[in-house]
């Protein structure tokens, strides 16, 4: 009994950290976001994109050396996809601090699960490049 | 018109349906795709892409607010994001299989069956579950949760071979179509698992984020995510379901539910028609 009670504050607090750590990659990917987004509309005010037929994004804009590249060269564009990364980023991040957690815990079931979990996200991450 | 007045108008548009999603509980991308493909006539690849971001971005940024009430379950959580993410990186890759007009009466087929969901569960909540599956205890995936006069009810789930199925389907929705799939991840856990109502709302905000993130990557490769609606669009969504957020404990839910369920509805049968008369 005094293990589950002590089980659940740990959970408790280990999800607050969680929270936290999600609502900071979400406000950084925003601010990364707003920046590129008035860089972009200051840079394209004129011109008026197309969206009604699909023609794939650059393929520089595509991977993260190619973003982080542009990005360096202060293009509005890579910016905004950084931010992209940065979101897609966060709930990865996630997973990695639960998988941290477990282990100080030392609940080998739910290491492998985050382990499976992480392996999945990294694998549609790195396969489809 | 301008790059900016289209800018601003995605914004707005993207605003309210994050709004919308927030107050009922639904999430912004069921109204959104629909929203970027029926009025402002974006091809529906780009759409689903950039809705699959505004996904992660409105699940992220709830994620606190939710944690504090005290109700989600991290170990639920992760075990059935080992189904999700599978069914999400299948989902993804079927997108590219499936024809563009097929996606939009898909698309459609769910939007009926969700306004279906929301108004049926709505009707009949599911009673409470007192003995669970002995692998509920194995896989420690029992729990308890804050009762109201503040002593914690314990909980045990069941059926976990059909729960994890199901999220396996929710998160090849996701995948293919670009959404939190909530209601499906809900009717997982709530429906199939026993999991009392309010854990499985606030654990499946935690699932929906990782989820989209599964698929979101494959999206960015294939160059579906375009910078100039994930921009507007993104932080639209979600300032509008910060708002609602904020005032979902003021608003008549009930009513609004009920109009929302109409306007999915709606969007649904709007979706298929478009869908099979340009494909025809």
């Amino acid at each position: 009994m005094a293990e589950g009670h002590e089980r659940h504050f740990y959970d408790r607090e280990m999800e607050t950290i969680m929270g936290r750590l999600l609502q900071v990659g979400v406000l950084l990917a925003s601010f990364v976001m707003l920046v590129g987004g008035i860089l972009y509309v200051r840079a394209h005010h004129a011109a008026m994109p197309d969206y009604q037929v699909f023609k794939s994004e650059p393929q520089a804009l595509r991977h993260v050396d190619g973003v982080v590249k542009a990005v360096a060269t202060a293009d509005p564009e890579a910016v905004i996809q950084l931010a992209v990364l940065l979101l897609i980023a966060t709930p990865v991040a996630r997973v990695v601090f639960a998988l941290i957690a477990f282990g100080i815990e030392r609940d080998r079931l739910y290491i492998a699960v985050s382990a499976l979990v992480l392996a999945v996200l990294l694998f549609g991450f790195l396969r489809s490049q | 018109m301008t790059l900016l007045t289209f800018t601003a108008l995605l914004f707005v548009g993207a605003l309210l349906a994050g709004l919308l999603g927030a107050l009922t509980g639904l999430g912004g991308g069921v109204v959104l795709v629909p929203l970027l493909t029926l009025g402002f006539h974006v091809d529906i690849r780009y759409a689903i892409g950039v809705s699959l971001i505004s996904v992660i971005a409105t699940s992220s940024g709830a994620a606190a607010a939710y944690v504090r009430e005290g109700f989600s379950s991290v170990r639920i959580g992760m075990f059935l994001e080992v189904a999700t993410t599978m069914g999400a990186i299948v989902g993804a890759y079927l997108a590219t299989v499936v024809h563009t007009q097929a996606l939009a009466i898909i698309f459609g087929v769910v939007l009926l069956y969700s306004s279906f969901l929301s108004w049926q569960q709505a009707r009949n909540p599911v009673p409470e579950l007192k003995k669970g599956s002995p692998w509920s205890d194995k896989l420690r995936l029992s729990g308890d949760y804050p009762g109201k006069d503040g002593s914690r009810c314990k909980y045990e789930v069941e059926n976990i071979p059909g729960g994890f199925g199901m999220m396996f389907v929710a998160g090849a929705l996701s995948g293919l179509l670009g959404i939190g799939s909530g209601a499906v991840k809900v009717l997982a856990m709530d429906r199939i698992m026993k999991v009392p109502f309010k854990v499985s709302t606030t654990t499946s905000n935690f699932m929906i984020g990782v989820t989209a993130a599964a698929s979101a990557g494959i999206y960015l490769h294939r160059g579906l995510i375009s910078p100039g609606l994930a921009f507007p669009v993104m932080l639209g969504v979600l300032t509008g379901s910060l708002i609602g957020a904020r005032y979902l404990v003021r608003a008549h839910v009930g009513v609004l539910r009920v109009v929302f369920t109409f306007v999915v509805l709606a969007l649904g049968v709007e979706m298929i028609i478009n869908g099979v008369t340009k494909w025809f």
